[in-house]
């Protein structure tokens, strides 16, 4: 380590004002303080400082997917092996996996980091960690049957479209990684909907083994095959056809764990996206017209990306609602449309990726409400005391 | 009789920046942003998209031209329905036409022709520059934001129908092989989310070439 921090002082000169490499010095500090942590300290005064700084935050969430990114290579080994009807230990169902969802991650983080990089060195901004996440989410939330440029395109269109036109991590609107799925949903239907591609390598001209459709249980329930649909525990494990890391909610909520416990990621989103998808699903059942409708509400939670995304898309600090009481009206809208565009509109059978989206962009309308709120309730306190 | 003005030649400097200006520095779409619905709604395809620039033209130069002659004897208080009356007479000559020569496209544009008499252009330019100038330049400055509009939607028009539909005036130019190597068209192009997108980078790109459009 002594060595690499002796060469990287080294070289800084270099790369500092009016060094030969200055163009490229926001290239630079990415990587050292990607290597070394950041030894800046305040010039004046006394300020309490926590250590905990952006890249410790990414990490914690990356931390905090690898359950779902490991078990979902797993998952594609084993809905592979299922479908065409061969028998596989467990080592060549996670190796087969894992060569299926290494090139869509890489390809993720190579087009999403060039695209970072070129944007900080033309504003001649700091490289943020910001993507350090996104690219990790954007292949978490993509079918294993995605042709690679297809994520690159996606990925490309999200950082610049969803982050560097409103001035880079922190200030985006929109999650860059939902944003990125929501272009491959609207640009190439095909590959995101529909029953094949969730199962790696199925074409309508591969035979597969009686029985299994390669469906998703969220087409089958859109389809009304409520009995197609796996039981609660298997929807919980995950071994279903589905997004790479959507499909099982026990590592989902290892994830949550993590974050919860390190404090990176907040429950009141969490918990009132849950309370939402709940509430919705049993006035579903109060009203139901259709089976869909008559699904339990647990079964509703544990079906598609629900719980994922209330715990790695909703919760995101930028994109969410500031204050507290705004994270609970933001993440119960967020349940609560969910489930409302996911049984009511046969065209969207993914509800929590719009709901999500849409919420993100009202997410400062609930805030400036909250706030104003409190204003005014302090006023009258104001008031009060003035007239006696 | 010594202080008669000079006449101005018809093509003087001055004649050539009102034709200019809306082009680049005073784009209706991109600097102004005006016109905005229409330029969302047409462009999915290139030809609807150059009929219509045509038509919006033809309409700005025409009842720029009209007002422009009248605007000593147009009473204050009802200049704006003289303007209307102006426009949408144009406006239903440029559909009759249309529908008589061009029949597919005009199903096409279906109401946008119509709402040509709502475009925001057409009436800032008649009540910020026509009631204001001479016939001649009145023209030259409702053609050029014609064509400065028109420039857009075309451009707009282009890649929405390239990485659309793979095709440019409705034949295809991405050969067989790109289709069989992979790639496909790009359904969200087609729809309007994605011309407020290309319009948005248009702007973009228009602002990081010109600063001084940058508003501080």
């Amino acid at each position: 380590m002594n060595g690499l921090r002796k060469f990287l002082d080294k070289i800084k000169p270099s790369f500092q004002k009016g060094g030969k490499f200055h163009f490229l010095h926001s290239t630079f500090d990415a990587f050292e303080t990607f290597l070394f942590v950041p030894n800046k300290t305040t010039q004046r005064g006394a300020h309490i400082r926590d250590s905990i700084d952006l890249k410790r935050t990414m990490s914690i969430v990356i931390m905090a997917l690898i359950p779902a990114l490991l078990f979902g290579m797993y998952n594609v080994g084993y809905q592979y092996f299922k479908a065409i009807g061969q028998e596989a230990g467990f080592g060549e169902m996670f190796w087969f996996g894992f060569l299926k969802v290494i090139p869509i991650v890489i390809v993720s983080y190579v087009s999403g980091l060039t695209v970072e990089f070129i944007f900080a060195q033309v504003r001649h901004h700091e490289v943020n960690e910001g993507f350090l996440v996104s690219g990790m989410l954007i292949p978490l939330i993509m079918p294993v049957n995605i042709p690679l440029w297809m994520v690159s395109v996606a990925t490309i269109f999200a950082v610049i479209f969803g982050k560097e036109v409103f001035g880079g991590t922190g200030m985006n609107v929109f999650n860059p990684a939902l944003l990125a799925r929501a272009f491959i949903f609207f640009a190439y239907p095909k590959h995101i909907s529909g029953d094949m591609p969730w199962t790696y390598g199925l074409t309508e001209h591969i035979q597969t083994v009686d029985g299994f459709s390669g469906a998703t249980p969220l087409a089958n329930a859109a389809s009304y095959a409520i009995d197609k649909i796996p039981d609660n525990w298997t929807l919980f494990i995950g071994l279903i056809p589905g997004s790479i890391g959507e499909t099982s909610k026990a590592a989902i909520l290892i994830g949550a764990f993590i974050l919860l416990f390190t404090g990176v990621a907040n429950w009141r989103v969490m918990l009132s996206v849950v309370l939402g998808g709940l509430f919705m699903g049993g006035i579903m059942n109060l009203f139901a017209v259709n089976p869909y409708m008559e699904l339990s509400p647990i079964t509703q939670l544990l079906m598609g990306g629900f719980m994922f995304g209330a715990v790695f898309m909703a919760t995101d600090p930028v994109t969410a609602a500031q204050t507290n009481t705004g994270k609970y009206i933001f993440g119960f809208l967020v349940g609560v449309l969910a489930l409302l565009i996911r049984v009511l509109n046969p065209a969207y059978p993914e509800g929590m990726m719009l709901a999500i989206l849409l919420m993100n962009a009202f997410a400062p309308l609930i805030d400036h409400y909250v706030i104003q709120a409190n204003i005014k309730r302090r006023m009258k306190r104001v008031k009060v005391s003035t007239n006696k | 009789m010594s202080n008669i003005k000079e006449k101005e030649p018809l093509f003087s400097a001055k004649i050539a920046k009102t034709f200019l200006g809306p082009l680049n520095l005073n784009n209706p779409i991109t600097v102004q942003i005006l016109g905005i619905c229409s330029s969302l709604a047409v462009t999915v395809q290139l030809k609807p998209a150059l009929i219509m620039a045509l038509s919006v033209t033809i309409v700005t130069g025409f009842s720029n031209l009209i007002i422009s002659i009248m605007r000593n004897s147009i009473p204050s208080r009802i200049r704006i329905i003289v303007q209307l009356v102006v426009i949408a007479t144009l406006v239903i000559i440029v559909d009759q036409a249309l529908k008589a020569y061009v029949y597919d496209v005009s199903k096409k544009l279906s109401v946008f022709v119509g709402l040509i008499i709502t475009n925001c252009i057409l009436m800032g330019r008649l009540e910020a520059y026509a009631m204001a100038n001479k016939p001649w330049p009145s023209f030259v400055d409702g053609i050029g934001n014609g064509i400065g509009y028109g420039m857009i939607l075309v451009i707009v028009a282009f890649f929405r129908e390239l990485l659309g539909s793979g095709k440019i005036l409705g034949m295809s130019v991405i050969p067989d092989s790109f289709y069989q190597a992979g790639y496909e068209n790009n359904g969200l192009m087609i729809l309007p989310p994605m011309a407020l997108v290309t319009i948005g980078v248009i702007i973009w790109i228009h602002r990081s070439w010109k600063k001084s459009l940058i508003e501080k």
